[in-house]
């Protein structure tokens, strides 16, 4: 028996996947973040934290109604791990993601 | 088929020297030549071999249209991949076929300077380049020599500018990319050794030629470094070559049921069952479809009497130690990942340690400055589809029903050509 994994999809805001409108992302700097958790308490709605309080953000960019919470989280992180950026439209142009390929669409059952 | 990077004296006689390249290959496109080659190497087809396989043409015209300075050219051999010996290998017996790519990139793109960044442990790659450069009259741009850290993530663009730069070879955040700002803030070529090579080969003999070689997709030949077979090493294949023919080359069987599974792409890869893998061509594009990856060119088979979830945790653990850690994701996250891996591979697991892999392993996927959590974890998950029974056992603690034989070892005499 073999069983299928679909990873739940993650936001990478750093690299479009390809065309769509242009949104913002909530965009956080991996090597900054300490894991205060602060952001997940501000912004429940797009934010939740793994096992160890690092913070997993919703994939799909932030919603115009939640912008001003998403602004208060940016301001409140205390290592200035997080910020806001415009995604524009256009596609942009990648090969594979990463270095060895392995994007996570490659890890789809 | 005819190799190409290998063509030449065969592998017993050493490097090659200056004298025999030139006679056997000419000299390489220079000048206005040099600068033409971008267009030749976009209408070839070629895709970087260190792993990530994007469009080589496509990444020197980024390069050569970066405002910011003048570019560097950074020749990547780090080869951190325990399962890959092919770059040392090319570099060892062809290290004037590289010096032509790199030259070639540098004339190509305007750089004045090249950073030849080599494994730590490679010894006999390194000493061969040395000779290599003192044979060498043409060297028209500054060449320097690094010595990379042995360690899986100091072959990441970032992490081998970030090297050159201020000898840490730790990943850095993203963007700006090493193409806009790279070696001393410059736009920066990285650039693996066989694509080097490749791109010193379609400089002289152009698209067409380079694009005759490619039974399915993707065009061209690549190199593999093979495991698990009767005859391991370095080979030249052409691209789209199926995963059985060449276990056929190598000695690891003629039929699906003669290895269980392969591992493609190397620690960061995927695992395929030899049942579904066996007719599905070495390409980039049908491995991705298949739930895998070309990688750098890793194919190591697992014998039948090897157990695919101690193979897995070894791979995991050794991703684990090898995290740059810096991210927390990536520190806390792996770590977890590989402790309970460990505990399923020997028998002693917790209750939920399937699950919890499980979960944790789609959770990391995007959260790192670099991809090494994605690589490591991409592997996990593909074993647990691969070997999904076996690891019901593991957690039922049950028995394994294969031997326990934990390892998926390196290559013997990894460094032979085959």
């Amino acid at each position: 028996m073999t069983a299928t994994f679909r990873p739940r999809p993650t936001a990478r805001p750093d690299r479009p996947a390809g065309p769509g409108p242009a949104r913002t992302e909530l965009v956080v700097d991996r090597i900054a973040c300490d894991g205060f958790g602060m952001c997940a308490e501000l912004l429940p709605e797009l934010i939740e934290l793994d096992d160890w309080g690092y913070p997993i953000v919703a994939a799909g960019g932030v919603p115009d109604q939640l912008l001003d919470h998403a602004r208060r989280a940016v301001a409140v992180c205390p290592v200035l791990a997080l910020r806001l950026a415009r995604i524009p439209a256009a596609p942009v142009e990648r090969g594979n993601a990463g270095w060895h390929g392995n994007r996570p669409s490659s890890v789809r059952g | 088929m005819e190799p190409r990077l290998f063509a030449g004296p065969p592998a017993g006689s050493g490097p090659e020297p200056l004298a025999d390249h030139r006679a056997r290959l000419g000299s390489r496109p220079s000048g206005a030549a040099a600068a033409a080659t971008v267009p030749t190497l976009e209408a070839s087809g070629l895709l970087g071999r260190g792993g990530a396989g994007f469009p080589v043409g496509r990444k020197w015209r980024s390069v050569a249209g970066q405002a910011g300075g003048r570019p560097v050219v950074l020749v990547n051999a780090a080869e951190g991949e325990p399962l890959s010996s092919k770059d040392r290998t090319l570099l060892r017996l062809r290290p004037h076929l590289v010096l032509d790519g790199a030259l070639l990139a540098a004339d190509a793109v305007g750089a004045d300077r090249i950073a030849l960044y080599i494994g730590t442990a490679q010894r006999d790659a390194q000493a061969s380049i040395r000779r290599a450069l003192a044979e060498r009259r043409d060297l028209n741009v500054a060449i320097d020599l690094h010595a990379a850290p042995d360690t899986y993530v100091a072959g990441e663009e970032s992490a081998a500018v970030h090297f050159v730069n201020e000898a840490d070879a730790r990943p850095t955040v993203t963007p700006p990319r090493p193409y806009e700002r790279g070696v001393g803030g410059r736009p920066t070529l990285v650039q693996n050794v066989e694509s080097l090579a490749h791109a010193a080969l379609i400089g002289r003999f152009g698209d067409g030629w380079f694009r005759e070689l490619g039974r399915d997709v993707t065009p061209g030949s690549a190199l593999v470094t093979i495991s698990g077979a009767a005859r391991d090493g370095v080979r030249e294949i052409e691209i789209g070559t199926t995963i059985g023919e060449l276990a056929e080359q190598a000695g690891a069987g003629t039929t699906a049921r003669d290895r269980q599974a392969v591992l493609l792409g190397g620690y960061f890869g995927g695992w395929l069952s030899t049942e579904r893998g066996w007719d599905v061509p070495l390409d980039p594009i049908a491995l991705r479809a298949a739930g895998s990856a070309f990688g750098a060119g890793v194919v190591a088979f697992l014998g039948n009497d090897r157990c695919g979830v101690r193979a897995t945790s070894r791979i995991m653990d050794y991703m684990a130690g090898q995290s740059a850690a810096q991210c927390g994701p990536c520190v806390f996250g792996l770590r977890a990942i590989a402790d309970a891996t460990a505990r399923l591979a020997t028998g002693r697991p917790e209750r939920d340690d399937l699950e919890r892999i499980q979960r944790w392993s789609q959770q990391l996927a995007g959260r790192g400055a670099c991809r090494h959590p994605d690589g490591a974890v991409g592997q996990l998950l593909s074993s647990l589809r691969v070997f999904g029974s076996e690891w019901e056992v593991h957690q039922r603690r049950r028995p394994c029903t294969r031997e326990r034989v934990a390892a998926i070892t390196p290559a013997r005499n990894r460094e032979q050509v085959a």
